[in-house]
């Protein structure tokens, strides 16, 4: 590394390979996997295409609920394949889960229309409205893709464009899960039992495992950003993956400055390199690429093909007009002055959801009234923050933990009426994997319902799962007017709240970026079909708030402008701008907004 | 002795466990229904949502659905006649019909209070 620190001019001599196809043993099956807005799916579309253009037949399937597939390619996609125009030999799918789930739904229920009367396929089409049925229909699409012959005889290779971190997991661990819950049930119920036929599935579900473990059929290509958090995560990731036996596992680094010509850039640029000389053990052991900071959007087909090799961006001299932003200062007084009870920050992951939570949590609380502060980011570094101030009460919700929670709930109740022999029976459908969405579920309206006494300021986990989450809230919603058994009332306050915009505020968070921008335009208008208020976004990291003369950091920052205004514009003027920092605590994010 | 059939709603799974709260009546039937199978007594339940053939292929439920209306679940049929409409049969219905003897009283934990479904304080 040639380093010069008063001069300002920083070069490094990269200490891992460049990212290159030709370097790369390339499985039939390739896996990218990462936390939200590392790249993921960019690098898996370079990939794609740049094997297409080599004239392979390339598969390349998005199983994230959020993708943003149809915007990289410009193209409307569905869950069996697409013909990309322009790159002969690649398909491009979208598994898309809520669909997958209607079809499923509809397959199930067709044949009986006519035959019951309608308030019984009414009965039936609710029972398989559930987040568990989503979650089902969307892994049987996907083992479909890892165990059918014909695909893998059609594809010289298939790339999944995995869902971020928590759900791909959640998928990945689904094959061993389900097969293991299917051969220890010995009573045959559970929830299994709404998909009819699912048992039969049992071998292709084998398959799918035994296909994922077998290092000579798949790669996982665990993708991440020169940053501590974000190694972090995929050094967890990595850790889970291979307890199910995956080991076959390659590190890409997305974003690594290769230069710093200021003082801006230099720092980003030490940064950089100390997150990656300090990156997990672990993750050292694997093959590891980098792939440099690009001044470009990856979006269309000149800039999927260049990713890889290179970057043309113009040398801008002068630094533009900046755009007249309001400080999060505003939109603070606006929650204070509005009187709301529950503020969500929401967004894909990485843009900085949980720092932004914190920040209007300590400036509430400081204003004097009562706040709680809850987190489901496993990546909790939220502790200090509550630490000594005054007003604010800090929570977590821990998926296993909720789980236990609801397990010893249901069994102590249970021990109420039965005995211990017919206890092992309502163990057995405990194990179910459903049985966790609802754990997390009723934590979460738990939380919620805080708001009785205090301000609750929630930041939620990445956008797909909040999705699911807030599918179930309306599917629950619906069958909790039914049941006779005992419903927490904070399960049947919950809805209610959410939609009444005088209580409930949800800020969307992205970042000045194409893919964040249109993921967070999404998931406006999924909140607003759930009957929703959205009014404020925040735009955080943003380059073109800050004074540098680095020509990449300019060209980026340039680059920005576009969707800075593009939010201005869904936000109807309701968005706050937050520069990009150094040090983005909780502290130093509050400074420079207040 | 008579053969005893359930049709249940579509639910998640057979104990409830699953849904959005905990209904103590399914968690004592599953159990019932399980202890009996203990004995060599099988009841058999059909549930909506993975079995809606049964419900179209046997008359009597036919019947009563198309009348009633999904409401009128569950429905317990005796030797094929219908003996019991929107509830689950209680332990002791079931001991009568059965001509068996079901023991699955709440275990009274010796020595603690017992704030159990009789509600003694």
């Amino acid at each position: 590394m040639l380093l010069r620190a008063r001069g300002v001019l920083l070069k490094m001599a990269n200490k891992y390979e460049t990212f290159d196809l030709e370097r790369v043993n390339l499985t039939k099956y390739l896996f990218f996997t990462g936390k939200g807005g590392v790249g993921k799916t960019s690098t898996a579309c370079a990939v794609a295409v740049n094997l297409a253009d080599r004239g392979q037949k390339i598969l390349l399937i998005s199983t994230d609920p959020a993708s943003n597939l149809q915007d990289v390619f410009n193209t409307e996609l569905d869950g069996k394949g697409v013909p990309i125009e322009g790159v002969p030999g690649l398909v491009v799918a979208n598994l898309d889960p809520e669909e997958a789930a209607r079809e499923y739904r509809e397959s199930v229920v067709a044949p009986y229309r006519g035959k019951l009367p309608d308030s019984v396929i009414v009965n039936m089409e609710e029972q398989l409205s559930g987040s568990c049925t989503v979650e089902i229909a969307a892994f049987d699409q996907f083992s479909n893709f890892i165990t059918d012959k014909t695909t893998e005889g059609e594809y010289d290779h298939i790339i999944f464009d995995t869902a971020p971190t928590g759900h791909t997991l959640r998928m990945l661990q689904l094959p061993s899960a389900w097969s293991n819950f299917i051969s220890e049930s010995t009573h045959g119920a559970s929830c299994l039992g709404q998909l009819a036929g699912l048992e039969d599935k049992k071998g292709m579900y084998k398959d799918a495992v035994s296909n994922l473990a077998d290092k000579d059929k798949t790669t996982l290509i665990l993708v991440s950003r020169p940053e501590i958090t974000p190694l972090l995560e995929a050094d967890r990731s990595s850790l889970e993956l291979r307890e199910l036996g995956i080991n076959n596992q390659i590190l890409i680094i997305n974003g690594v400055l290769s230069e710093a010509t200021d003082e801006v850039s230099k720092e980003i640029f030490v940064k950089q390199q100390n997150a990656m000389e300090n990156m997990p053990q672990d993750l050292k052991k694997f093959k590891t690429f980098t792939i440099p900071l690009r001044s470009y959007n990856i979006l269309g087909l000149d800039n999927i093909r260049s990713f890889f090799n290179s970057d043309h961006y113009i040398k801008a001299n002068a630094a533009s007009e900046p755009l007249y932003l309001k400080r999060l200062d505003v939109l603070i007084e606006d929650i204070y002055s509005t009187g709301k009870k529950v503020v969500f920050t929401m967004g894909k992951g990485g843009v900085g959801k949980t720092t932004i939570a914190a920040t209007i949590a300590l400036a509430l609380a400081k204003k004097g009234i009562k706040v709680h502060l809850t987190s489901t980011d496993p990546a909790d570094h939220l502790r200090y923050v509550a630490e000594g101030a005054e007003n604010l009460t800090l929570s977590k919700i821990d998926e296993d933990k909720e789980l236990l929670n609801y397990q010893n709930e249901v069994l102590s109740k249970a021990r109420e009426t039965m005995s211990e022999e017919d206890i092992s029976y309502v163990e057995e459908d405990l194990r179910s994997p459903c049985t966790q969405e609802i754990a997390v579920f009723r934590a979460f309206a738990e939380i919620v319902e805080k708001a009785e006494n205090e301000v609750v300021i929630i930041d939620t986990a990445p956008t797909g799962h909040t999705l699911l989450l807030l599918d179930s809230t309306q599917s629950y919603h619906r069958e909790v007017q039914r049941t006779k058994g005992e419903t927490p009332i904070s399960v049947q306050r919950l809805l209610p709240r959410l939609r009444d915009e005088k209580q409930t505020e949800v800020v969307i968070v992205t970042l000045p970026e194409a893919t964040p921008v249109f993921e967070a335009q999404r998931l406006r208008e999924d909140l607003i079909r759930a009957g929703i208020n959205n009014k404020w976004w925040v735009v955080n990291r943003c380059l073109s708030m800050i004074d540098t003369k680095d020509p990449m950091l300019m060209a980026r920052a340039e680059a920005e402008k576009q969707w800075l205004e593009k939010v201005k514009e869904i936000s109807a003027g309701n968005f706050i701008a937050i520069p990009w920092l150094q040090d983005a605590s909780v502290e130093n994010v509050g400074k420079s907004g207040v | 002795m008579e053969k005893i059939e359930i049709f249940d709603p579509a639910m998640c799974c057979s104990t409830g466990v699953c849904g959005p709260s905990i209904d103590p009546e399914l968690m004592r039937m599953a159990t019932v229904i399980n202890s009996l199978k203990e004995k060599g007594i099988i009841i058999k339940r059909h549930g909506l949502s993975n079995e809606p053939q049964d419900f179209v292929a046997n008359k009597v439920i036919s019947d009563i659905l198309q009348k009633e209306g999904a409401d009128v679940l569950p429905v317990t049929l005796a030797d094929g006649e219908v003996v019991k409409t929107k509830e689950y049969p209680t332990n002791e219905e079931l001991s009568n019909w059965l001509e068996t003897e079901i023991n699955s009283e709440p275990k009274k934990k010796s020595g603690g209070c017992c704030c159990g479904p009789e509600g003694c304080c």
